[in-house]
This record gives C-alpha cells, sequence and structure tokens, in this order.
C-alpha cells in the first residue's frame, strides 16, 4: 500500500489546486460536517458585526484538510505517519488556492524507510495560508 | 474506555470529504487524514455548536456577540497517525492541556496554549494523537483589519 522507496525522489514535487474561487457554500459545508459552527466562519452579520472582520473566512482545519489532498493523491492514506501545518493566513471566500509537496529527505528508519515532506498552499496572490510537513512510511 | 466515544460513520466520512474535496475512493474504508477534527460532533462539551437551552452566539435579531477570548485563533494542528483510522470502529477521544507561552507580538503579548488529544481504539490502543496550538491576544479583542493576522503581528503564528 506504501510507495516504493524507488519510487520517490528527494527533490520531487507535486502540485495541486486545491479549490478555484472558494465559495461560501463549501465553508457551509466544512462546519455541517466538522462540527465547528464558530459564526465567524458563516455568519457574516456576526463576522463583521460582532466580532470586526471584513467577512466570514475559511476554517484553518477546512485549509489543512484540503492541503492534505496534494498528499494522500500521492501517497495514499495508510502510508501516512504524521501530518502537521501552521496556519499562516486567513482564507477568504473567492480564494484559489494551491498546494505543493516536496520529498525534502528520505531517512532509514528502524521499521523501515520514512520520506520527509514538506507542504505549502498558497492563495492567488501567492501568499501562503498554511506550511507543513508530514512523514510516510515508505516500501523497501 | 476513557474519553468521549466517537464512532467512525461513513456518512459522515462522505460529508466531510466533499467539504474538503477530497474523494479518495479510499474513504470507503478509511478516514481522511484530519478527520479526527470532526469527533466535535460527538464531544458532549464542545462548545462551537448551538446547544437547545443554551445561549448562542451569533446573528440573530442581532448581530451577536464576541464570547469572551473569542479572539483566538488556530496557529497551528498537528497529527501523529499510529495506524489508519478505519470507518465503522469507535474511537474515544481524551484531552489534556499541553504546554502553554508567551510571545511578544507588534501590537501586544500574544498567548499560546496546546490542547493533546490522544484517539484511542476500544482496546484502549493509541491510533491517532492530535497537538492542536492555539494563539491568544492579550487584552481586549479590536476591530480585525483586512490583512492577515500575521501581519499585524509580525509573527508566522497566527492565521
Amino acid at each position: 500500500m506504501s510507495p516504493h522507496v524507488d519510487d520517490i525522489k528527494v527533490g520531487e514535487t507535486r502540485e495541486s489546486v486545491l479549490v478555484d474561487d472558494l465559495k461560501r457554500t463549501r465553508i457551509v459545508q466544512y462546519a455541517g460536517a466538522s462540527g465547528d459552527f464558530n459564526p465567524l466562519h458563516t455568519d457574516h452579520v456576526f463576522a463583521t458585526e460582532a466580532a470586526g472582520y471584513p467577512g466570514v473566512f475559511a476554517h484553518g482545519m477546512m485549509t489543512m484538510g484540503m492541503t492534505g489532498r496534494v498528499l494522500t493523491d500521492w501517497v495514499g492514506i495508510e502510508p501516512l505517519l504524521s501530518y502537521g501545518v501552521r496556519f499562516k493566513a486567513q482564507v477568504w471566500p473567492g480564494d484559489t488556492l494551491t498546494a505543493t509537496a516536496t520529498v525534502e529527505s528520505i531517512e532509514d528508519a528502524p521499521a523501515g524507510p520514512v520520506a520527509q515532506f514538506s507542504l505549502r498552499t498558497v492563495n492567488q496572490h501567492g501568499a501562503e495560508v498554511v506550511t507543513g510537513t508530514a512523514t510516510v512510511r515508505l516500501e523497501s | 474506555m476513557t474519553g468521549h466515544p466517537f464512532p467512525v460513520e461513513s456518512g459522515h466520512i462522505l460529508m466531510f470529504a466533499r467539504a474538503i474535496g477530497d474523494e479518495n475512493p479510499a474513504y470507503e474504508h478509511l478516514a481522511p487524514p484530519t478527520f479526527t477534527w470532526a469527533s466535535a460532533h460527538f464531544d458532549p462539551d464542545c462548545h462551537l455548536r448551538p446547544k437547545p437551552g443554551e445561549e448562542w452566539f451569533g446573528s440573530g435579531a442581532g448581530p451577536g456577540v464576541m464570547p469572551e477570548g473569542g479572539g483566538g485563533l488556530h496557529a497551528e494542528q498537528h497529527f501523529e497517525y499510529h495506524r489508519p483510522v478505519r470507518v465503522g470502529e469507535t474511537l474515544y477521544a481524551h484531552t489534556v492541556p499541553g504546554r502553554s507561552w508567551e510571545k511578544q507580538g507588534r501590537t501586544g503579548r500574544l498567548l499560546f496554549s496546546e490542547r493533546i488529544t490522544e484517539y484511542r481504539d476500544a482496546d484502549g490502543a493509541p491510533v491517532v494523537s492530535a497537538r492542536t496550538v492555539a494563539v491568544v491576544p492579550e487584552g481586549p479583542a479590536t476591530p480585525k483589519s483586512g490583512e492577515p493576522a500575521n501581519s499585524s503581528t509580525g509573527k508566522d503564528d497566527t492565521r
């Protein structure tokens, strides 16, 4: 199930457009599915008048979830050992997000080879919204 | 098992996978990597959903009220996978506070705190370890500009 160590090369990279022109309805979908109904993300009146934001913005965890696809499309789900991100900037309705995964290193761990990936998601202005890392078990 | 039960259901995964735009065929049997976040639905104490008979802070006739500490943001999220999460199993989520620390931002002190959630299976074996880092600016909530939080603080810890 895991990718073979010979099929993954250090420096190799994959890019994926996660969403084009993010719609508010998608944020509502994520609120419903995740159970995070914080009105900051779905309630324009609250976000602007009570919280002082220019409008609603996506859950950070929605961006992390979307970013995961660049990894799961590449290596699958089973070999994932870790996945972590830092939230760098808000994602707003209308944003187009592109994620990049890069193989940073391949190390021989006691249980077999492990690939370390860096992850980066940017918006249509090239600004980072999420950066992160993941480790993936490889077959040898 | 200790912790609140989190049944991993296929219909829930379908909705979650659609929301994040990752409809991998493997999700028929396995959960997406960030799916444990959705255990909030099964957390009896989750304060981010309206509950019958309790005041909800979102808009209605009025614009709603920003709650105390509502200026907090999610700074980091980390998952460690001990094994994949399988459709049909029940996990047990147990959350404890982690470290806390402060940093000086451009507009004041930033208070960081960690929350660690262990998801275990019915046998008590660890399945997913989750670490959440939240950041709250000290002092009263101030109106937000259109700028991302990190450009107002000069730090990259906030979103």
